[in-house]
């Protein structure tokens, strides 16, 4: 099945747009904090209403402004896991799972122990919201859910509310339970990492827009938008003029780099990730920039350098970060820091102004 | 003190049974409009939001006086509404026990409907949007969620109400007048014998009222002890 939206939404001075078609299996939403994600989650499931657009669930129609159609969020069909879990705080576990369950008394508590059985609750039955772990309250939330046999679940933030050590575990948890539905799930996160060990698909956001769509190792290879190459992590991201077919003036760096391929036509950045760096001992290369003025971080599993661009005058911001992979290690042991670094023509991102 | 104890066994004690009365019901008023006024009031958006609330506030700042004078013009019955609740219904408003509790209801509203709005405003509005999400109907959620998330907040408003409701003067003498054995409430009695040099008498009435407040206070002190207890519950958000 798949879920395809098109809406305006605004609140206040911010306005969203979304056009989405959101695939079988599993999405991500990737965006900074404040650009829209959890609002775009909200008017999906029904808690907010767009002010115009059109959202369909496989032949259902969800929502039509011309159309007058606003199927309200109790009759959708989707589940919403909130940042906060919203486990209602005066029911112990086995009433918030129950707590939207029509029918026989016997049948709720049967489909409910079902439940709790496969998410390891049974134990929990008894303790409320207060008596539980964020661990624990996101099981349940999770139950409650997925309890309903919902089309589809939306996860707004579901590791923000953890602290890392949790994070970690209940990221395993999570992709195990999801990985026994068979439904659509969208998870919004301001976490690339999450989003590249969750999503099949991924949409990007900017400020009230979505910038691009595709798979996983297409976004984060190819970001095209200097918004989402922030996003996907890249650090190092520097204005840029095209001089030629071949040839990109780096202004932020002052420096010149040249490719083999031909270069597309319009763009006004680049972006290198600081990992993609290649140590070079001697003399001068192609694409390089020299390591003359930098600053060293050691941290206890990684060492990175900031290196100044080779410019009269730069600001401490403009520094490039260079993050020293593991395998060159010794190298850097053996002969010092490097006189310069590489560019790998492959690896530099092309990037365009978002919206 | 013996004058007081033998004033005591010869009291008429009607007016206590008026006052607790006019309290009960009063209170049973606030409650159910209280809350349903608060409600309504948080769904409310901009600018009707305002006015609504400084209108349902109204009753609390202004002297109970000029509250019952603006009663008085409601339901006198020289006027529409009082013509009407007569020829149709017969009720009477002024001067009677109804307008007891009308009085008393008004005054101690605004107490209900605050406590119970600034409540509401406590609860997590995710709880709303999660019962949506789960398939449960607003009422359900209201009932079943809301309402038993802030029930610490209206149970205090709800005493507090009942204290104001139980003591009013102003509004229920304007309204209700103060006729012995029918409207004369225990705060009109007190005045009433005092305007007679009746202290002793006065005394008596004081002392029972002191005793209702310690009451109220026994309770609210014993909310707020539950609701402190309850706290470690609010940690979840």
């Amino acid at each position: 099945m798949e879920m395809k939206a098109s809406f305006r939404i605004s609140a206040g001075d911010f306005s969203l747009q979304a056009k989405m078609d959101i695939a079988d299996r599993r999405n991500g939403i990737l965006g900074a904090s404040g650009c829209g994600k959890s609002m775009t989650l909200k008017a999906l499931a029904g808690i907010l209403t767009p002010d115009e657009g059109r959202i369909e669930l496989g032949d259902r129609i969800l929502f039509d402004s011309r159309a007058g159609i606003n199927v309200p969020a109790r009759e959708r069909g989707i589940g919403y896991l909130f940042q906060n879990y919203a486990l209602f705080p005066n029911m112990n576990t086995e009433q918030n799972i129950g707590a939207g369950l029509r029918g026989g008394k016997r049948e709720i508590r049967e489909k409910v122990e079902a439940i709790m059985e496969r998410l390891r609750l049974t134990e929990l039955s008894g303790h409320f919201p207060s008596q539980m772990s964020g661990g624990q309250q996101q099981r349940v939330a999770l139950a409650r859910i997925l309890v309903r046999k919902p089309e589809v679940i939306l996860l707004d933030e579901p590791f923000s509310a953890l602290d890392a050590y949790m994070q970690d575990a209940m990221q395993q948890e999570l992709m195990e339970i999801l990985s026994e539905y068979d439904g659509i799930t969208v998870m919004v996160s301001h976490d690339r990492d999450i989003l590249y060990r969750f999503s099949e698909k991924l949409f990007v956001m900017g400020q009230g827009c979505f910038l691009r769509t595709g798979t996983v190792k297409e976004i984060f290879a190819e970001p095209v938008y200097k918004e989402a190459a922030i996003l996907t992590g890249c650090k190092n991201i520097g204005r840029a003029v095209r001089r030629d077919d071949h040839t990109i003036d780096v202004v932020s760096w002052g420096i010149t780099l040249h490719t083999s391929y031909i270069l597309p036509s319009q763009f006004s950045y680049i972006g290198y990730r600081a990992h993609d760096f290649v140590p070079v001992y001697g003399g001068r290369r192609e694409n390089c920039i020299r390591l003359a003025k930098y600053e060293k971080a050691e941290l206890p599993f990684e060492v990175n350098y900031y290196v100044a661009p080779e410019r009269e005058e730069w600001k401490r911001e403009e520094m490039l970060s260079w993050f020293v992979q593991r395998e060159d290690w010794p190298l850097l042991r053996e002969k010092g820091v490097p006189d310069y670094l590489q560019f790998q023509e492959d690896k530099i991102l092309i990037l365009r102004e978002g919206l | 003190m013996r004058q007081l104890i033998e004033a005591a066994r010869t009291l008429d004690w009607r007016p206590l049974w008026i006052s607790l009365k006019t309290g009960v019901l009063a209170t049973a008023v606030c409650f159910v409009l209280g809350i349903l006024a608060a409600w309504r009031v948080m769904y409310c958006r901009g600018k009707h939001r305002s006015v609504l609330d400084a209108v349902l506030t109204l009753p609390m700042v202004l002297p109970p006086t000029v509250a019952g004078f603006f009663l008085l013009l409601f339901f006198s019955r020289r006027r529409p509404l009082g013509i009407f609740l007569f020829d149709h219904f017969g009720i009477k408003i002024v001067q009677s026990q109804a307008g007891c509790v009308i009085a008393a209801s008004v005054i101690a509203f605004p107490l209900m409907y605050r406590s119970a709005r600034a409540a509401f405003e406590q609860v997590d509005i995710n709880l709303l949007y999660a019962g949506r999400t789960l398939g449960m109907t607003d009422s359900e959620i209201f009932f079943k969620v809301i309402l038993p998330c802030a029930r610490p907040g209206i149970t205090s408003g709800t005493v507090l109400a009942f204290a104001r409701a139980i003591g009013e003067y102003g509004a229920t003498s304007m309204l209700a007048g103060n006729i012995p054995g029918k409207t004369a409430t225990i705060s009109q009695r007190i005045a009433m014998v005092i305007q007679d040099q009746d202290y002793i008498t006065a005394g008596v009435w004081v002392a029972v009222m002191l005793v209702i407040a310690l009451i109220v206070l026994a309770a609210i002190g014993h909310i707020s002890l539950r609701s402190d207890a309850g706290r470690g519950e609010q940690l979840w958000k």
